[in-house]
Protein backbone atom coordinates (compact mmCIF):
# COMPACT_ATOMS: atom_id res chain seq x y z
CA UNK A 1 0.00 0.00 0.00
CA UNK A 2 2.90 2.47 0.81
CA UNK A 3 4.38 1.92 -2.54
CA UNK A 4 0.92 1.85 -4.30
CA UNK A 5 0.68 5.44 -2.22
CA UNK A 6 4.63 6.39 -3.28
CA UNK A 7 3.85 5.77 -6.95
CA UNK A 8 0.33 7.67 -7.17
CA UNK A 9 2.36 10.49 -5.41
CA UNK A 10 4.92 10.62 -8.20
CA UNK A 11 2.76 10.33 -11.06
CA UNK A 12 0.74 13.25 -9.38
CA UNK A 13 3.41 15.15 -9.21
CA UNK A 14 4.20 14.76 -12.67
CA UNK A 15 0.97 15.78 -14.02
CA UNK A 16 1.52 18.69 -11.80
CA UNK A 17 4.76 19.80 -13.55
CA UNK A 18 2.89 19.24 -16.96
CA UNK A 19 0.13 21.42 -16.24
CA UNK A 20 2.55 24.18 -14.74
CA UNK A 21 4.70 24.20 -17.82
CA UNK A 22 1.05 24.32 -19.28
CA UNK A 23 0.44 27.30 -17.62
CA UNK A 24 3.63 29.07 -17.70
CA UNK A 25 3.01 29.48 -21.63
CA UNK A 26 6.56 28.88 -22.77
CA UNK A 27 5.42 27.25 -25.74
CA UNK A 28 2.30 27.80 -27.49
CA UNK A 29 -0.96 25.31 -26.55
CA UNK A 30 -0.87 23.69 -29.89
CA UNK A 31 2.98 22.56 -29.11
CA UNK A 32 2.01 21.90 -25.23
CA UNK A 33 -1.40 20.98 -24.58
CA UNK A 34 -2.86 20.99 -20.55
CA UNK A 35 -3.64 17.39 -19.15
CA UNK A 36 -6.90 18.57 -19.28
CA UNK A 37 -7.30 18.49 -23.13
CA UNK A 38 -5.75 15.46 -23.22
CA UNK A 39 -7.96 13.67 -21.23
CA UNK A 40 -10.97 15.32 -22.95
CA UNK A 41 -9.51 13.38 -26.27
CA UNK A 42 -9.02 10.36 -24.43
CA UNK A 43 -12.77 10.36 -23.28
CA UNK A 44 -13.89 11.31 -26.41
CA UNK A 45 -12.50 8.95 -28.33
CA UNK A 46 -13.43 6.64 -26.05
CA UNK A 47 -16.71 7.38 -26.01
CA UNK A 48 -17.26 7.53 -29.91
CA UNK A 49 -15.51 4.02 -29.91
CA UNK A 50 -12.30 4.97 -32.35
CA UNK A 51 -9.86 4.22 -29.60
CA UNK A 52 -11.15 0.76 -28.30
CA UNK A 53 -11.78 -0.27 -32.01
CA UNK A 54 -7.96 1.23 -33.00
CA UNK A 55 -6.86 -0.84 -29.72
CA UNK A 56 -8.36 -3.89 -30.98
CA UNK A 57 -7.17 -3.63 -34.32
CA UNK A 58 -3.79 -3.20 -32.95
CA UNK A 59 -3.53 -5.79 -30.00
CA UNK A 60 -4.98 -8.49 -32.86
CA UNK A 61 -2.07 -7.89 -34.75
CA UNK A 62 0.26 -7.93 -31.67
CA UNK A 63 -1.22 -10.99 -30.75
CA UNK A 64 -1.46 -13.36 -33.76
CA UNK A 65 1.83 -12.47 -34.78
CA UNK A 66 3.82 -12.61 -31.44
CA UNK A 67 2.07 -16.34 -30.93
CA UNK A 68 3.12 -17.36 -34.14
CA UNK A 69 6.67 -16.10 -33.56
CA UNK A 70 6.80 -17.70 -30.31
CA UNK A 71 5.23 -21.47 -32.16
CA UNK A 72 7.95 -21.14 -34.69
CA UNK A 73 10.94 -19.74 -32.53
CA UNK A 74 10.72 -22.01 -30.07
CA UNK A 75 10.84 -25.43 -31.87
CA UNK A 76 13.51 -23.87 -34.36
CA UNK A 77 15.65 -22.51 -30.78
CA UNK A 78 15.34 -26.44 -29.70
CA UNK A 79 16.44 -27.79 -33.19
CA UNK A 80 19.62 -24.94 -33.27
CA UNK A 81 21.10 -26.34 -29.78
CA UNK A 82 20.56 -30.08 -30.71
CA UNK A 83 21.90 -30.47 -33.81
CA UNK A 84 25.37 -28.64 -35.22
CA UNK A 85 24.07 -28.14 -38.72
CA UNK A 86 20.94 -26.35 -37.47
CA UNK A 87 23.43 -24.38 -35.18
CA UNK A 88 25.46 -23.23 -38.20
CA UNK A 89 22.33 -22.44 -40.57
CA UNK A 90 19.45 -21.11 -38.85
CA UNK A 91 21.38 -20.46 -35.72
CA UNK A 92 23.36 -18.33 -37.96
CA UNK A 93 20.91 -16.96 -39.70
CA UNK A 94 18.68 -15.98 -36.42
CA UNK A 95 22.19 -14.03 -34.96
CA UNK A 96 22.38 -12.37 -38.20
CA UNK A 97 18.60 -10.94 -38.64
CA UNK A 98 18.11 -10.14 -34.86
CA UNK A 99 20.35 -7.79 -35.45
CA UNK A 100 18.49 -5.87 -38.17
CA UNK A 101 15.80 -3.66 -36.69
CA UNK A 102 12.71 -5.44 -37.60
CA UNK A 103 11.01 -2.18 -38.54
CA UNK A 104 13.35 -2.58 -41.73
CA UNK A 105 11.18 -5.65 -42.49
CA UNK A 106 8.45 -3.18 -43.47
CA UNK A 107 8.95 -2.17 -47.04
CA UNK A 108 8.93 -5.94 -47.84
CA UNK A 109 6.39 -6.93 -46.20
CA UNK A 110 4.55 -4.00 -47.94
CA UNK A 111 6.01 -4.91 -51.48
CA UNK A 112 5.11 -8.74 -51.04
CA UNK A 113 1.94 -8.12 -49.46
CA UNK A 114 0.36 -4.90 -49.94
CA UNK A 115 -1.25 -2.77 -47.22
CA UNK A 116 -3.10 -5.18 -46.16
CA UNK A 117 -2.90 -7.43 -42.32
CA UNK A 118 -0.68 -9.89 -43.76
CA UNK A 119 1.99 -7.47 -44.04
CA UNK A 120 1.47 -6.08 -40.16
CA UNK A 121 1.76 -9.93 -39.13
CA UNK A 122 4.46 -10.65 -41.18
CA UNK A 123 6.45 -7.83 -39.29
CA UNK A 124 5.58 -8.65 -35.78
CA UNK A 125 6.56 -13.02 -36.54
CA UNK A 126 9.75 -10.93 -37.70
CA UNK A 127 10.34 -8.88 -34.60
CA UNK A 128 9.74 -11.93 -32.25
CA UNK A 129 10.97 -15.03 -34.18
CA UNK A 130 14.68 -14.52 -34.11
CA UNK A 131 14.81 -13.24 -30.35
CA UNK A 132 12.63 -16.27 -29.40
CA UNK A 133 14.66 -18.46 -31.34
CA UNK A 134 18.11 -16.98 -30.12
CA UNK A 135 17.05 -17.31 -26.56
CA UNK A 136 15.49 -20.70 -26.75
CA UNK A 137 19.22 -22.17 -27.88
CA UNK A 138 21.15 -20.18 -25.54
CA UNK A 139 18.95 -21.36 -23.11
CA UNK A 140 18.90 -25.21 -23.88
CA UNK A 141 23.41 -24.58 -24.03
CA UNK A 142 23.05 -23.35 -20.56
CA UNK A 143 21.52 -26.63 -18.81
CA UNK A 144 24.03 -27.29 -16.44
CA UNK A 145 24.44 -30.84 -17.70
CA UNK A 146 24.68 -32.58 -14.18
CA UNK A 147 20.63 -31.90 -14.56
CA UNK A 148 20.60 -34.21 -17.96
CA UNK A 149 23.09 -36.52 -15.95
CA UNK A 150 20.88 -37.17 -13.01
CA UNK A 151 18.31 -37.32 -15.02
CA UNK A 152 19.70 -40.09 -17.47
CA UNK A 153 20.47 -42.27 -14.71
CA UNK A 154 16.59 -42.04 -13.64
CA UNK A 155 15.61 -42.78 -17.04
CA UNK A 156 14.95 -39.94 -18.52
CA UNK A 157 15.60 -39.84 -22.64
CA UNK A 158 14.35 -38.17 -25.82
CA UNK A 159 11.01 -36.64 -25.60
CA UNK A 160 10.75 -36.70 -21.93
CA UNK A 161 14.27 -35.55 -21.29
CA UNK A 162 13.48 -32.36 -23.66
CA UNK A 163 10.08 -31.50 -22.05
CA UNK A 164 10.60 -32.62 -18.18
CA UNK A 165 14.90 -31.69 -18.05
CA UNK A 166 15.77 -29.12 -20.51
CA UNK A 167 12.98 -27.13 -20.92
CA UNK A 168 12.38 -26.43 -17.56
CA UNK A 169 15.95 -25.61 -17.08
CA UNK A 170 16.09 -23.29 -19.73
CA UNK A 171 13.37 -21.32 -19.00
CA UNK A 172 14.58 -18.70 -17.16
CA UNK A 173 16.42 -17.38 -20.64
CA UNK A 174 13.00 -18.57 -22.29
CA UNK A 175 11.16 -16.40 -20.84
CA UNK A 176 13.86 -13.01 -21.28
CA UNK A 177 13.94 -14.16 -24.94
CA UNK A 178 9.89 -13.96 -24.90
CA UNK A 179 9.99 -10.48 -23.35
CA UNK A 180 12.73 -9.06 -25.69
CA UNK A 181 10.52 -10.43 -28.48
CA UNK A 182 7.49 -9.08 -27.20
CA UNK A 183 9.62 -5.70 -27.08
CA UNK A 184 10.58 -6.04 -30.55
CA UNK A 185 7.12 -6.76 -31.91
CA UNK A 186 5.24 -4.00 -29.81
CA UNK A 187 8.06 -1.17 -31.27
CA UNK A 188 8.36 -2.72 -35.20
CA UNK A 189 4.25 -2.67 -35.17
CA UNK A 190 4.13 0.80 -34.57
CA UNK A 191 6.53 1.81 -36.31
CA UNK A 192 5.07 -0.02 -39.26
CA UNK A 193 1.47 1.75 -38.11
CA UNK A 194 3.06 5.03 -38.22
CA UNK A 195 4.82 4.51 -41.79
CA UNK A 196 2.47 3.00 -43.63
CA UNK A 197 -1.87 2.86 -43.56
CA UNK A 198 -3.79 0.01 -43.79
CA UNK A 199 -6.60 -0.59 -45.46
CA UNK A 200 -8.12 -3.40 -43.80
CA UNK A 201 -8.18 -1.38 -40.52
CA UNK A 202 -7.29 1.34 -38.47
CA UNK A 203 -4.28 0.72 -35.57
CA UNK A 204 -3.23 2.97 -32.75
CA UNK A 205 -0.15 3.73 -34.81
CA UNK A 206 -2.38 5.25 -37.52
CA UNK A 207 -4.22 7.07 -34.84
CA UNK A 208 -0.90 8.79 -33.94
CA UNK A 209 0.35 9.36 -37.53
CA UNK A 210 -3.17 11.35 -38.52
CA UNK A 211 -3.05 13.20 -34.67
CA UNK A 212 0.26 14.48 -36.33
CA UNK A 213 -1.46 15.30 -40.01
CA UNK A 214 -4.03 17.16 -38.23
CA UNK A 215 -1.86 18.74 -35.79
CA UNK A 216 -3.79 17.62 -32.91
CA UNK A 217 -1.21 17.41 -29.66
CA UNK A 218 -3.96 16.42 -27.49
CA UNK A 219 -4.34 12.90 -29.97
CA UNK A 220 -0.46 12.42 -30.11
CA UNK A 221 0.04 12.39 -26.37
CA UNK A 222 -2.61 10.90 -25.59
CA UNK A 223 -2.11 8.03 -28.01
CA UNK A 224 1.07 7.57 -26.68
CA UNK A 225 0.16 7.67 -23.17
CA UNK A 226 -2.32 4.74 -23.95
CA UNK A 227 0.51 3.06 -25.83
CA UNK A 228 2.36 3.20 -22.60
CA UNK A 229 -0.19 1.57 -20.78
CA UNK A 230 -0.77 -1.33 -22.67
CA UNK A 231 3.32 -1.94 -22.78
CA UNK A 232 2.56 -1.70 -19.05
CA UNK A 233 -0.22 -3.65 -18.73
CA UNK A 234 1.34 -6.29 -20.87
CA UNK A 235 4.54 -6.84 -18.90
CA UNK A 236 2.49 -6.54 -15.08
CA UNK A 237 -0.40 -9.52 -16.85
CA UNK A 238 1.44 -11.55 -18.87
CA UNK A 239 5.11 -11.46 -17.69
CA UNK A 240 5.46 -10.30 -14.07
CA UNK A 241 3.52 -13.48 -12.60
CA UNK A 242 5.92 -15.31 -14.65
CA UNK A 243 9.05 -14.00 -13.65
CA UNK A 244 7.71 -13.80 -10.20
CA UNK A 245 7.47 -17.68 -10.00
CA UNK A 246 10.84 -18.19 -11.74
CA UNK A 247 12.24 -16.19 -8.91
CA UNK A 248 10.67 -17.89 -6.23
CA UNK A 249 11.43 -21.49 -7.56
CA UNK A 250 14.95 -20.72 -8.99
CA UNK A 251 15.45 -18.07 -5.90
CA UNK A 252 16.68 -15.57 -8.02
CA UNK A 253 14.48 -12.78 -5.97
CA UNK A 254 16.24 -9.92 -4.78
CA UNK A 255 12.92 -8.65 -3.65
CA UNK B 1 13.29 -58.73 -23.39
CA UNK B 2 10.25 -60.77 -22.21
CA UNK B 3 6.92 -58.65 -22.01
CA UNK B 4 5.13 -59.43 -19.09
CA UNK B 5 1.38 -58.37 -18.82
CA UNK B 6 0.70 -54.85 -17.12
CA UNK B 7 0.77 -55.02 -13.70
CA UNK B 8 -0.32 -52.60 -10.90
CA UNK B 9 2.00 -53.00 -8.27
CA UNK B 10 1.24 -51.22 -5.06
CA UNK B 11 2.99 -48.58 -3.25
CA UNK B 12 3.43 -51.59 -0.64
CA UNK B 13 5.19 -53.85 -3.39
CA UNK B 14 7.37 -50.75 -4.57
CA UNK B 15 8.82 -49.94 -1.42
CA UNK B 16 9.76 -53.83 -0.87
CA UNK B 17 13.31 -54.00 0.23
CA UNK B 18 14.51 -55.71 -3.00
CA UNK B 19 17.79 -57.67 -3.44
CA UNK B 20 20.88 -55.41 -3.95
CA UNK B 21 23.23 -56.38 -7.04
CA UNK B 22 26.73 -57.72 -7.09
CA UNK B 23 29.41 -55.95 -9.26
CA UNK B 24 31.89 -56.97 -11.21
CA UNK B 25 34.69 -54.75 -13.08
CA UNK B 26 37.24 -56.39 -14.71
CA UNK B 27 39.98 -54.93 -16.88
CA UNK B 28 38.38 -51.83 -17.29
CA UNK B 29 40.92 -49.01 -18.78
CA UNK B 30 39.90 -45.44 -19.91
CA UNK B 31 41.69 -42.50 -21.71
CA UNK B 32 40.72 -38.79 -21.40
CA UNK B 33 42.01 -36.47 -24.10
CA UNK B 34 43.20 -33.24 -22.42
CA UNK B 35 44.51 -30.25 -23.28
CA UNK B 36 47.77 -31.67 -22.52
CA UNK B 37 47.71 -35.25 -24.33
CA UNK B 38 45.99 -38.46 -23.65
CA UNK B 39 45.67 -39.03 -19.55
CA UNK B 40 44.99 -43.04 -18.09
CA UNK B 41 42.38 -41.86 -16.05
CA UNK B 42 42.16 -45.84 -15.26
CA UNK B 43 44.23 -48.90 -15.89
CA UNK B 44 43.37 -52.20 -16.03
CA UNK B 45 41.25 -52.04 -12.61
CA UNK B 46 39.37 -55.10 -11.58
CA UNK B 47 36.97 -54.77 -8.53
CA UNK B 48 34.08 -56.65 -7.17
CA UNK B 49 31.27 -55.53 -5.17
CA UNK B 50 29.44 -57.90 -2.98
CA UNK B 51 25.36 -57.49 -2.50
CA UNK B 52 24.83 -55.58 -0.21
CA UNK B 53 28.69 -54.07 0.55
CA UNK B 54 29.30 -50.75 1.30
CA UNK B 55 32.54 -50.06 -0.78
CA UNK B 56 34.48 -46.86 -0.75
CA UNK B 57 36.63 -45.47 -3.44
CA UNK B 58 39.49 -42.89 -1.98
CA UNK B 59 42.34 -41.55 -3.69
CA UNK B 60 43.93 -37.87 -4.68
CA UNK B 61 41.60 -35.88 -7.34
CA UNK B 62 42.61 -37.60 -10.42
CA UNK B 63 43.02 -41.10 -10.05
CA UNK B 64 39.86 -42.26 -11.92
CA UNK B 65 37.63 -42.88 -9.04
CA UNK B 66 34.59 -40.68 -9.92
CA UNK B 67 35.70 -42.17 -13.52
CA UNK B 68 35.11 -45.36 -12.38
CA UNK B 69 31.70 -44.55 -10.62
CA UNK B 70 30.86 -42.86 -13.93
CA UNK B 71 31.21 -46.44 -15.90
CA UNK B 72 29.23 -48.22 -12.85
CA UNK B 73 26.47 -45.49 -13.69
CA UNK B 74 26.86 -46.42 -17.29
CA UNK B 75 27.55 -42.37 -17.81
CA UNK B 76 30.47 -43.12 -19.51
CA UNK B 77 31.90 -46.30 -21.43
CA UNK B 78 35.29 -48.20 -20.66
CA UNK B 79 37.58 -48.22 -23.63
CA UNK B 80 38.45 -51.66 -22.55
CA UNK B 81 37.22 -53.92 -19.86
CA UNK B 82 34.01 -55.48 -18.77
CA UNK B 83 31.68 -54.03 -16.02
CA UNK B 84 28.47 -56.07 -15.04
CA UNK B 85 25.58 -56.02 -12.41
CA UNK B 86 24.67 -59.91 -11.09
CA UNK B 87 26.11 -60.98 -14.20
CA UNK B 88 24.92 -58.78 -16.95
CA UNK B 89 26.83 -56.32 -19.06
CA UNK B 90 25.99 -52.35 -17.89
CA UNK B 91 25.34 -50.84 -21.36
CA UNK B 92 24.26 -47.21 -20.17
CA UNK B 93 22.37 -45.56 -17.80
CA UNK B 94 19.49 -47.26 -15.89
CA UNK B 95 17.45 -46.75 -12.54
CA UNK B 96 18.98 -50.13 -11.21
CA UNK B 97 21.86 -47.73 -10.26
CA UNK B 98 21.54 -44.39 -9.14
CA UNK B 99 23.82 -41.48 -8.26
CA UNK B 100 24.21 -39.22 -5.76
CA UNK B 101 26.43 -36.25 -7.07
CA UNK B 102 28.60 -34.11 -5.07
CA UNK B 103 26.45 -30.78 -6.53
CA UNK B 104 23.40 -30.87 -5.59
CA UNK B 105 21.64 -32.06 -9.09
CA UNK B 106 18.24 -31.41 -7.70
CA UNK B 107 16.01 -29.84 -9.99
CA UNK B 108 15.36 -26.21 -9.46
CA UNK B 109 11.96 -25.58 -11.12
CA UNK B 110 10.36 -28.77 -9.27
CA UNK B 111 9.83 -28.42 -5.29
CA UNK B 112 11.45 -30.75 -2.92
CA UNK B 113 8.68 -33.08 -3.68
CA UNK B 114 8.69 -32.86 -7.79
CA UNK B 115 12.13 -34.03 -6.93
CA UNK B 116 11.67 -37.09 -5.29
CA UNK B 117 8.72 -38.22 -7.66
CA UNK B 118 10.74 -37.63 -11.02
CA UNK B 119 12.63 -40.51 -11.12
CA UNK B 120 9.67 -42.41 -9.69
CA UNK B 121 7.24 -40.94 -12.53
CA UNK B 122 9.29 -42.60 -14.94
CA UNK B 123 8.63 -45.84 -13.52
CA UNK B 124 5.20 -47.63 -15.41
CA UNK B 125 2.66 -49.78 -13.67
CA UNK B 126 2.14 -47.58 -10.42
CA UNK B 127 -0.78 -44.91 -9.63
CA UNK B 128 -0.17 -41.34 -8.92
CA UNK B 129 -1.31 -42.65 -5.09
CA UNK B 130 1.18 -45.19 -5.06
CA UNK B 131 4.04 -42.70 -6.11
CA UNK B 132 3.19 -40.11 -3.60
CA UNK B 133 2.75 -42.48 -0.86
CA UNK B 134 6.37 -43.48 -1.87
CA UNK B 135 8.15 -40.55 -2.48
CA UNK B 136 6.41 -39.25 1.61
CA UNK B 137 8.08 -42.60 2.79
CA UNK B 138 11.64 -41.63 1.39
CA UNK B 139 11.23 -38.02 2.65
CA UNK B 140 10.20 -39.56 5.91
CA UNK B 141 13.18 -41.20 5.69
CA UNK B 142 16.08 -38.71 5.56
CA UNK B 143 13.95 -36.90 7.94
CA UNK B 144 12.32 -33.92 5.45
CA UNK B 145 8.59 -34.54 5.70
CA UNK B 146 7.90 -31.13 6.89
CA UNK B 147 9.59 -29.32 3.88
CA UNK B 148 7.88 -31.62 0.74
CA UNK B 149 6.70 -28.45 -0.50
CA UNK B 150 9.88 -25.98 0.12
CA UNK B 151 11.53 -24.72 -3.24
CA UNK B 152 15.08 -26.06 -3.31
CA UNK B 153 16.88 -22.87 -2.85
CA UNK B 154 15.71 -22.50 0.58
CA UNK B 155 17.13 -25.59 2.07
CA UNK B 156 20.77 -25.84 3.57
CA UNK B 157 22.98 -27.51 1.50
CA UNK B 158 22.49 -30.83 4.07
CA UNK B 159 18.98 -30.74 3.95
CA UNK B 160 19.35 -30.60 -0.72
CA UNK B 161 22.15 -33.74 -0.06
CA UNK B 162 19.01 -35.72 2.31
CA UNK B 163 16.72 -34.29 -1.09
CA UNK B 164 19.08 -35.96 -3.47
CA UNK B 165 19.38 -39.11 -1.32
CA UNK B 166 15.60 -39.63 -0.99
CA UNK B 167 14.89 -39.01 -4.45
CA UNK B 168 17.98 -41.62 -5.92
CA UNK B 169 16.81 -44.02 -3.18
CA UNK B 170 12.95 -43.33 -3.89
CA UNK B 171 12.69 -45.72 -7.41
CA UNK B 172 14.23 -48.30 -5.42
CA UNK B 173 17.53 -49.00 -7.07
CA UNK B 174 19.77 -52.15 -6.32
CA UNK B 175 22.91 -49.73 -6.34
CA UNK B 176 23.61 -46.53 -5.11
CA UNK B 177 26.88 -44.60 -6.54
CA UNK B 178 28.12 -41.43 -4.55
CA UNK B 179 30.36 -39.19 -6.01
CA UNK B 180 31.80 -37.50 -2.58
CA UNK B 181 27.70 -36.68 -1.87
CA UNK B 182 29.14 -35.00 1.42
CA UNK B 183 32.72 -32.99 0.54
CA UNK B 184 30.84 -29.59 0.36
CA UNK B 185 28.94 -29.99 3.41
CA UNK B 186 30.30 -28.48 7.32
CA UNK B 187 31.84 -31.20 10.03
CA UNK B 188 28.53 -31.22 11.76
CA UNK B 189 26.07 -32.30 8.97
CA UNK B 190 28.38 -34.29 7.72
CA UNK B 191 28.46 -36.40 10.91
CA UNK B 192 24.10 -36.39 11.33
CA UNK B 193 24.51 -37.61 7.59
CA UNK B 194 27.25 -40.69 7.85
CA UNK B 195 24.63 -41.85 10.48
CA UNK B 196 21.76 -41.36 8.75
CA UNK B 197 23.35 -43.28 5.39
CA UNK B 198 24.57 -46.20 8.05
CA UNK B 199 20.90 -46.45 8.82
CA UNK B 200 19.29 -46.11 5.49
CA UNK B 201 22.11 -48.55 4.26
CA UNK B 202 20.77 -51.01 6.63
CA UNK B 203 17.17 -50.31 6.56
CA UNK B 204 17.01 -50.66 2.43
CA UNK B 205 19.83 -52.79 1.93
CA UNK B 206 21.79 -51.56 -0.82
CA UNK B 207 25.28 -52.10 -2.44
CA UNK B 208 26.88 -48.70 -2.07
CA UNK B 209 29.87 -48.10 -4.16
CA UNK B 210 31.40 -44.25 -2.43
CA UNK B 211 33.67 -42.21 -3.57
CA UNK B 212 35.66 -39.94 -1.31
CA UNK B 213 39.02 -38.06 -0.40
CA UNK B 214 38.49 -38.24 3.09
CA UNK B 215 39.81 -41.28 4.50
CA UNK B 216 38.37 -41.25 7.67
CA UNK B 217 34.56 -40.78 5.99
CA UNK B 218 35.80 -44.10 3.93
CA UNK B 219 36.61 -46.10 7.17
CA UNK B 220 33.57 -44.95 8.93
CA UNK B 221 31.18 -45.92 6.32
CA UNK B 222 32.55 -48.58 4.33
CA UNK B 223 32.88 -52.39 4.85
CA UNK B 224 36.20 -52.39 2.12
CA UNK B 225 38.80 -49.48 1.48
CA UNK B 226 39.20 -49.13 -1.81
CA UNK B 227 42.95 -47.04 -2.16
CA UNK B 228 43.34 -45.64 -5.46
CA UNK B 229 46.72 -44.28 -6.96
CA UNK B 230 46.71 -41.57 -9.67
CA UNK B 231 48.57 -41.30 -13.13
CA UNK B 232 47.61 -44.15 -14.18
CA UNK B 233 44.65 -44.47 -12.28
CA UNK B 234 44.87 -47.96 -10.71
CA UNK B 235 43.68 -49.62 -7.00
CA UNK B 236 46.63 -49.71 -4.47
CA UNK B 237 45.88 -51.75 -1.73
CA UNK B 238 42.70 -52.16 -0.27
CA UNK B 239 41.53 -52.30 3.52
CA UNK B 240 38.73 -54.25 5.21
CA UNK B 241 37.05 -51.96 8.00
CA UNK B 242 35.64 -54.61 10.70
CA UNK B 243 33.88 -52.13 12.97
CA UNK B 244 30.60 -53.09 14.43
CA UNK B 245 28.07 -50.19 13.24
CA UNK B 246 26.53 -47.67 13.38
CA UNK B 247 30.39 -46.10 13.66
CA UNK B 248 31.03 -43.20 15.25
CA UNK B 249 33.20 -40.82 12.98
CA UNK B 250 35.17 -39.85 16.19
CA UNK B 251 35.92 -42.94 17.98
CA UNK B 252 39.57 -44.50 18.39
CA UNK B 253 39.25 -47.44 16.48
CA UNK B 254 38.28 -45.84 13.89
CA UNK B 255 41.41 -43.39 13.72
CA UNK B 256 43.54 -46.52 13.94
CA UNK B 257 42.09 -47.60 10.86
CA UNK B 258 42.29 -44.26 8.91
CA UNK B 259 45.81 -43.59 9.92
CA UNK B 260 46.58 -47.29 8.45
CA UNK B 261 44.78 -45.81 5.37
CA UNK B 262 46.52 -42.43 5.16
CA UNK B 263 49.82 -44.42 5.35
CA UNK B 264 48.77 -46.20 2.16
CA UNK B 265 47.74 -42.93 0.29
CA UNK B 266 51.11 -41.05 1.88
CA UNK B 267 53.02 -43.94 0.92
CA UNK B 268 51.86 -43.77 -2.74
CA UNK B 269 52.35 -39.76 -3.31
CA UNK B 270 55.90 -40.21 -1.52
CA UNK B 271 56.90 -42.51 -4.38
CA UNK B 272 55.14 -40.05 -6.90
CA UNK B 273 57.26 -37.07 -6.01
CA UNK B 274 60.46 -39.73 -6.28
CA UNK B 275 59.54 -40.63 -9.89
CA UNK B 276 58.83 -36.67 -10.44
CA UNK B 277 62.55 -36.21 -8.92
Amino acid sequence: MKRFLLAALFFAVLLLIWEALFRAKIWSPVLLPSPRQVAVYLKDAAVDGTLVKATIVTMRRLLIGYIIGLLAGLPLGLLTARWRVCQDTIGTLALGLQTLPSVCWVPLALLWFGQTEAAMLFVVVMGTLWSVVIATETGVRNVPPIYRRAALTMGSKRLHMWFKVILPAALPFIVSGMKQGWAFAWRSLMAAEIFVSILTGFGLGQLLHYGRELSAMEQVIGIMIIIVVIGLLADKIFFSPFEKFLHRRWGTSQA
Amino acid sequence: MQRLPRQRSSAAEELEVIAPSKLAIENVSKNFKGASGAVLALDRVSLNVAEGEFVCLVGASGCGKTTLLNIIAGLEKPDSGTVQADGKPITGPGRERLVMFQEPALFPWLNVFGNVLFGLKLKPNLTNKDRQDVAKYYLELVGLSRFERANIHELSGGMKQRVSLARALAPNPRVLLMDEPFAALDALTREQLYGDLQRIWKARNKTIVFVTHNVREAACLGDRVIVFSPRPGRIREEFAVDLPRPRDINSVDLAVHATEITKALKGHSEGEIAIAE
